[in-house]
C-alpha cells in the first residue's frame, strides 16, 4: 500500500518505528501534490522548502531522543483563512492577495507546538462564503472522486487535499457547514467543534458568533488526534472557553453503552436525494445492530435555519469585513489617469474591485438587515428564531445522546450547476447550518457511495462540549464498516 | 427591494457598484429576502433574542502594558506608506471651503 494512502495515526507508527523519516514522508506528499494537484487544484500555496526544513528538524529531534509533539513529522494542509506568519494568507480573495500576516494564528501555533509539518495553504470560497469553493478569486478546486464536480465548500481545498491524499490531514473552518459538507462530498471525516472549543485568534473572521476551526481526516481516530491538538483555552480569543480538553484518543475505542440516537423527522422530508436517504437509513441500521436505540425527535424550526443564518451570518460579516478599506493592509484601488479619488471613493472603489460577487452580496444583505428601519424586522427577528432553533436542540438532546441524519441533501453537484443561483447554493447547507446557530458540535463521516461513485456523509450532532462522546459514537460505526478506508480512483489508479 | 434601496445600501456598505451590478444585486437580493421572509410567519413574541451561543459576559483583563508588534511588521502590508506612517488619501479636499 502506498504510504500516502495511510492515516496520520498509521504514519505516526511508521515514524516512531523508524521505518520512514519525516523528510521522506514529506517528499512523498510533495510528489503527490506535483502529480495530482494540477488536476485537483486544492492548494493555494505549497511551501515545499518550509515543509522540508521543518521535517528535517523533527527528524533531528527524533534522532536525538527529544520529546516529540502529537503530530511530529506529519504533513498538514491549512485553509488559507488561518494566518501563517510571513506567508501569503489570502482568504482566496483579491483583497488579501498580497497580505502577509505579522503573526501566526492560534491553530498554526498549536500545529507547530505539536511538531507538525505545514505543507501548504488550501483554496476556499472567498472569505469562507460559499458551498462549492467556486467563489475563490483564484481557481476552482475539483472533487477528487469526479473532477467535473465541486468538492463542497467553503473549505473545499482542505477537503480535496485529504481526499486526494495530497496531505494526510488538513484544517478547515466551519461557519454554517464549511467543514462537514465538503467532508461529506469528498468522502472523508470532518468535525466542527463546539463554539469556543478552538481559539479563533488569527482566524480571519467571517461571522464571529458562528466560526469554528476543525480538522479533516480519513478516519475518526485521526480526527480525535487532531482536535486534541487544536482545542484549548486561549485568552486572546474572548469567546474561547476555559475548560479542560479531554484526551479524545484515549477513550475513542470505547463503544457507548445504551446509545440513544435521535432521528429528526425534519431531516428526511422533501429535498433529500433518495440515494442519500437510503444510505443514512442503512447507517442507522448498523447502529441498531450495535445495540443503539433509535428515538424519534423533532427539530420543528429546522426549516427556518437557512433563513436565520443568512441574516445572522451576513450581519456579522458586514461588520467584520468593514475593516477592508484599503488603508492599513490589503488591496487599494488606484485612481485612473487624471482622476482624483477622495477617501470615501477610495474605500468604495477598493471594496468593489477587491471583493468578489458573493462577498459583496453578503455585505449588502447584512448591511440591509442592520440598517435603520429594517433591523427589527430582520436582524432582531432572526436572533429570536435562533433562540427557538437552540431550544429545539436542547429539547431533543433531553431524549438522546446524538442526533443523526444526512450531512448534505445531495452528493457533489456539477461545477457551475448552482453558481448563478445564490439561493439554491445556500440551500445545500440546510442540514449543517443549525449546528452553528446553536453552537453545538457536529461531524460528518463517510457512510456510502452513490451508484455513480460519489461519497455520502452521515452527520452526527451532540450537545456542547461532548466531542469525546461524538468521537466514540463515530468510531463505533467505523469499527463495523469500511467506508472510511475508500480512496478515489484518481489516487488508486486503474 | 427596489434599486433605490439597493443603491442606498451599497453606499452604506461602501461598495461602488455599476448600474449593471445594482440591477443584478436588486434581483438577487429580492429573491433571497423573499425566502427569508418566511421567518415572519413565526410568532416570536416574548422570545429572548440569542446573539451568541455561549452564556458569556464581557471578558476583562488587567490593564497592563504588553509588547505590541514592531513597527516594521505593522507597516509591512501598508498599500502606501510615508516613513513610519500609513499614507492615505486626503480626508478633506483642501479645495473645499471648511470655514462655514
Amino acid at each position: 500500500m502506498s504510504i500516502i494512502l495511510k492515516t496520520a495515526s498509521e504514519l505516526r507508527e511508521l515514524l516512531n518505528q523508524g521505518q520512514i523519516t519525516s523528510v521522506e514522508l514529506t517528499q512523498q506528499f510533495l510528489q503527490a501534490i506535483s502529480t495530482r494537484d494540477p488536476q485537483v487544484k486544492a492548494f493555494q500555496l505549497v511551501d515545499a522548502t518550509g515543509a522540508l526544513e521543518q521535517a528535517e528538524k523533527v527528524d533531528a529531534k527524533r534522532k536525538a531522543g527529544q520529546p516529540l509533539g502529537a503530530l511530529a513529522g506529519i504533513p498538514v494542509a491549512v485553509k488559507d483563512v488561518l494566518c501563517v506568519k510571513g506567508q501569503p494568507t489570502t482568504c482566496s480573495s483579491k483583497m488579501l492577495e498580497n497580505f502577509r500576516p505579522p503573526y501566526d494564528s492560534a491553530t498554526v501555533e498549536k500545529l507547530r507546538a505539536a511538531d507538525a509539518v505545514i505543507i501548504g495553504k488550501t483554496n476556499m470560497d472567498e472569505f469562507a462564503m460559499g458551498s462549492s469553493t467556486e467563489n475563490s478569486a483564484f481557481m476552482t478546486t475539483r472533487n477528487p472522486w469526479d473532477l467535473e464536480r465541486i468538492p463542497g465548500g467553503s473549505s473545499g481545498g482542505s477537503a480535496a487535499a485529504v481526499a486526494a491524499c495530497l496531505a494526510p490531514v488538513s484544517i478547515g473552518t466551519d461557519t454554517g457547514g464549511s467543514i462537514r459538507q465538503p467532508a461529506a462530498l469528498c468522502g472523508i471525516v470532518g468535525s466542527k467543534p463546539t463554539y469556543g472549543r478552538v481559539s479563533r485568534y488569527g482566524l480571519i473572521a467571517f461571522a464571529s458568533s458562528l466560526d469554528q476551526v476543525g480538522p479533516f481526516t480519513h478516519d475518526t481516530l485521526d480526527n480525535a488526534l487532531l482536535l486534541e491538538v487544536l482545542a484549548g483555552f486561549d485568552p486572546r480569543d474572548s469567546t474561547s472557553v476555559n475548560r479542560p480538553v479531554p484526551s479524545y484518543t484515549q477513550t475513542i475505542q470505547q463503544p457507548l453503552e445504551g446509545l440513544r440516537i435521535g432521528v429528526p423527522k425534519e431531516y428526511f422530508e422533501e429535498g433529500l436525494d433518495s440515494e442519500i436517504q437510503s444510505a443514512i437509513k442503512q447507517a442507522l441500521q448498523e447502529y441498531q445492530k450495535l445495540g443503539a436505540k433509535l428515538v424519534d425527535v423533532s427539530l420543528p424550526h429546522s426549516k427556518y435555519a437557512v433563513a436565520t443564518y443568512y441574516i445572522v451570518a451576513t450581519a456579522e460579516a458586514s461588520s467584520n469585513l468593514a475593516r477592508y478599506d484599503g488603508m492599513h493592509y490589503g488591496y487599494r484601488a488606484k485612481p485612473q489617469s487624471g482622476e482624483k479619488l477622495d477617501l470615501i471613493r477610495t474605500y468604495s472603489r477598493t471594496r468593489a474591485e477587491g471583493f468578489g460577487k458573493e462577498v459583496q452580496r453578503r455585505i449588502m444583505l447584512g448591511t440591509f438587515a442592520l440598517s435603520a428601519g429594517y433591523v427589527d424586522a430582520y436582524y432582531l427577528k432572526a436572533l429570536k428564531v435562533r433562540r427557538l432553533i437552540k431550544n429545539d436542540f436542547d429539547q431533543a438532546f433531553s431524549q438522546c445522546d446524538v442526533i443523526m441524519g444526512p450531512t448534505s441533501p445531495s452528493a457533489a453537484f456539477k461545477l457551475g450547476e448552482k453558481s448563478n443561483d445564490p439561493l439554491a447554493m445556500y440551500l445545500s447547507d440546510i442540514y449543517t447550518i443549525a449546528c452553528n446557530l446553536a453552537g453545538i458540535a457536529g461531524m460528518s463521516i463517510p457512510c456510502g457511495l452513490t451508484r455513480t461513485g460519489l461519497p455520502i456523509g452521515l452527520q452526527l450532532q451532540v450537545p456542547p462540549f461532548e466531542e469525546e462522546k461524538m468521537f466514540r459514537i463515530a468510531r463505533m460505526y467505523e469499527s463495523v464498516t469500511d467506508w472510511h478506508t475508500r480512496r478515489p480512483q484518481l489516487v488508486l489508479g486503474k | 427591494m427596489d434599486i433605490e434601496t439597493v443603491r442606498k445600501v451599497a453606499n452604506l456598505s461602501r461598495l461602488d457598484l455599476s448600474e449593471t451590478d445594482l440591477a443584478q444585486m436588486t434581483q438577487q437580493l429580492t429573491a433571497i429576502l423573499g425566502y427569508i421572509d418566511q421567518l415572519s410567519e413565526l410568532n416570536t413574541e416574548g422570545v429572548e433574542p440569542l446573539s451568541h451561543p455561549l452564556p458569556i459576559q464581557n471578558v476583562f483583563r488587567e490593564d497592563e502594558p504588553r509588547p505590541s508588534l514592531p513597527l516594521e511588521l505593522v507597516l509591512q502590508n501598508a498599500p502606501a506608506r510615508q516613513g513610519d506612517f500609513f499614507s492615505v488619501p486626503a480626508v478633506f479636499d483642501p479645495a473645499d471651503d471648511l470655514s462655514h
